[in-house]
């Protein structure tokens, strides 16, 4: 294809002499491809993507909420009942869903907080000239490494009533051994442990990126005018975080509303209740319940959509408060 | 020291409450109070999984390794299909890194440096399928998966996770800065078409990129959790941690083997942590500014 003359195809560079009508030909073809290759080859890159979102991503989510108006069982997927709203208006009249949804709640409550407030304080740590620095952030983040499973089988073990890590160092300190898997508080401390566990080395390198790229010369002029480290930290270094802050606020509790891994394997063989009493069954274990225990696809494509909702709901709380936040800043 | 000459009007004093700060005692110690915190665990899931099972039923519990390890790793490996689920985890997940670091390097530079109709709209769309929670497409995908047949397959838990937002995102984010949009005109002006401008100037351009995406992916797609445990079963082709949650279940009710299949589900990402930790820290610290 690649012709004698150095500037094929090229049409910027098109010399001045004048040419044989093939060549001529050949040349017009050339930039006409050309043309087209640049004026379609972006829509062909960026179509892997979207072909792969249509099928997996866009078409389930729709899908979803076509199955949520349907009876529609597990033994048979393909024999779809129209039944309306049942499904939803099911759902409000659900002891278990709302227990469902208290329980992500409260877990997520009591796993964010902390695990935010630790990584805040660790980042700012980390932020110091250390020796060994790289040690450390590789070592805070190694339970990120750690899968689900993994890292509930072993806490399974540690929170164990008769035999745990846990019980045994509260008996040292004279505490009666706790009964963390029945106790509905309990329970829901031993699941919020396990997350915290898994991300609070991951928030930390996140925020410590932000502190990085907060220019010095903030700091300087703080300290002329006399701030201590902690109003340094207070008023420096908190406000120029708060984009990234409440980033990790959004994905914490967007991971929240998901929990499933913890809370199913924390209970051990006994399926997924989430616990004898339900004590700490989340959303999406309920959904994983009746779906895949109770066979009721429809019930649980309801289910998903209203975790959709809520989602959705937090969304916009979300961009209230920082459109609230910027508007005090300026 | 020249800086005595050329600085003097910054005195030491602020220089000092600058972020160069060395870290005192009390840092260092609760540093490696929360390392220790975070190595716990894992250090002990390879303690629990040296032992055997009634020594896991004894008070206290132990805290130095036994001699049962090898035992429970073969046990763990042949009758818990760990060895099977490693391999089939190591394909997936590779795919899938594979896969997501290739499709998002093409789209990315789409979005970074090319010109076309719709181009905000469609990376407006991107971002917004970033919030799409797995729960919400489960249920379709598992009727698709029972409808081709492929319930217990690995294309099954490759195809739907083959491609993502966040990878897409993440290069264009790399791409704008790091790729000079002077080379790609050269290059096009040398009479280039598009597929070589890809792969001569796009691809040499993003390869640290692509490297920290890849591992990114790689341990997203080894942990990935609720799709896997729907669409494949224990005794099929499971991954590791569709091994594990059988475990987990009861599969074999010995807690020491049960540990040791933690240990080797864990130990292949462990390693790459010691290998190529400094990247990955990079990797998510770059994300995170940027992101």
């Amino acid at each position: 294809m690649t012709s004698g003359t150095g500037a094929v195809g090229a049409p910027a560079a098109a010399p001045a002499d004048p040419l044989d009508p093939a060549e001529a030909r050949r040349r017009e073809r050339r930039s006409r491809w050309y043309r087209r290759d640049v004026r379609w080859s972006p829509y062909a890159l960026v179509a892997p993507f979207f072909l792969f979102f249509a099928a997996f991503g866009l078409f389930p989510l729709l899908y979803t909420g076509w199955a949520s108006l349907h009876q529609v069982e597990l033994t048979a997927p393909n024999e779809m009942h129209w039944v309306g709203l049942r499904n939803f208006s099911r759902l409000l009249s659900d002891e278990f869903f709302w227990n469902a949804l208290r329980n992500t709640f409260t877990i997520g409550v009591i796993s964010t907080v902390p695990q935010l407030l630790i990584a805040l304080g660790v980042a700012h740590l980390l932020h110091f000239k250390l020796r060994g620095s790289m040690f450390f952030r590789v070592a805070v983040l190694t339970p990120y490494a750690t899968s689900v499973a993994a890292a509930t089988l072993v806490f399974v073990l540690l929170f164990g009533r008769d035999y745990g890590m846990v019980n045994w160092a509260l008996g040292q300190l004279g505490w009666g051994p706790v009964d963390w898997q029945n106790g509905t508080w309990t329970s829901q401390f031993a699941v919020s442990t396990i997350v915290v566990w898994r991300w609070t080395g991951y928030n930390a390198l996140i925020y410590l990126a932000a502190m990085q790229a907060i220019p010095p010369d903030l700091y300087e002029s703080a300290a002329l005018d006399g701030a201590s480290r902690w109003q340094q930290f207070r008023h420096v270094t908190v406000p120029s975080l708060r984009p990234t802050i409440l980033f990790t606020c959004v994905v914490s509790t967007i991971g929240a509303t998901q929990l499933f891994g913890e809370p199913l394997l924390f209970n051990g063989g006994a399926g997924a209740t989430g616990g004898s009493d339900h004590q700490f069954q989340t959303l999406g274990l309920y959904l994983y319940e009746q779906g895949w225990v109770n066979l009721h696809l429809g019930r649980a494509s309801a289910i998903a959509w209203t975790m959709f909702l809520i989602l959705l709901l937090i969304g916009a709380a979300n961009w209230l408060i920082s459109r609230a936040l910027r508007k005090e800043t300026t | 020291m020249s800086a005595k000459t050329t600085a003097p009007a910054v005195p030491r004093s602020v220089h000092r409450a600058g972020r160069q700060l060395h870290g005192g005692r009390l840092t260092y110690a609760i540093l490696i109070l929360f390392t220790a915190g975070s190595l716990f665990p894992l250090v002990w899931t390879a303690v629990a999984a040296s032992r055997s099972n009634e020594r896991l039923a004894q008070t206290p519990p132990p805290f130095w390794f036994g001699g049962n390890l090898f035992r429970n790793l073969k046990i763990a490996w042949t009758d818990a299909h760990m060895g099977t689920a490693l391999l089939n985890t190591t394909i997936v997940a590779g795919s899938i890194a594979l896969g997501t670091v290739f499709f998002s390097t093409l789209a990315g530079f789409a979005f970074a440096k090319l010109r076309f109709r719709f181009k905000n709209l469609l990376l407006l769309l991107v971002i917004g399928t970033m919030m799409i929670p797995p729960q919400l497409s489960v249920v379709p995908l598992y009727m698709m998966v029972a409808k081709l047949s492929w319930t217990d397959q690995l294309q099954a838990v490759v195809l739907p996770t083959l491609v993502s937002a966040f990878g897409v995102f993440f290069m264009r984010q790399f791409l704008v800065e790091a790729l000079p949009t002077e080379l790609i005109e050269a290059a096009r002006v040398d009479g280039a078409s598009s597929w070589r401008v890809v792969w001569h100037v796009v691809f040499p351009a993003a390869r640290p990129a692509m490297a920290v995406l890849g591992m990114l992916t790689f341990v997203m797609a080894w942990n990935d959790f609720f799709w896997p445990i729907i669409a494949l079963t224990q005794n099929g082709s499971p991954t590791v941690q569709v091994a594990l949650t059988g475990l987990g279940r009861g599969y074999i009710p010995d807690q020491s083997v049960i540990m040791a299949g933690a240990l080797l589900g864990t130990l292949p990402l462990l390693l790459a942590f010691v290998l190529f930790g400094k990247q990955i820290v990079g990797g998510i610290m770059q994300g995170a500014v940027k992101g």
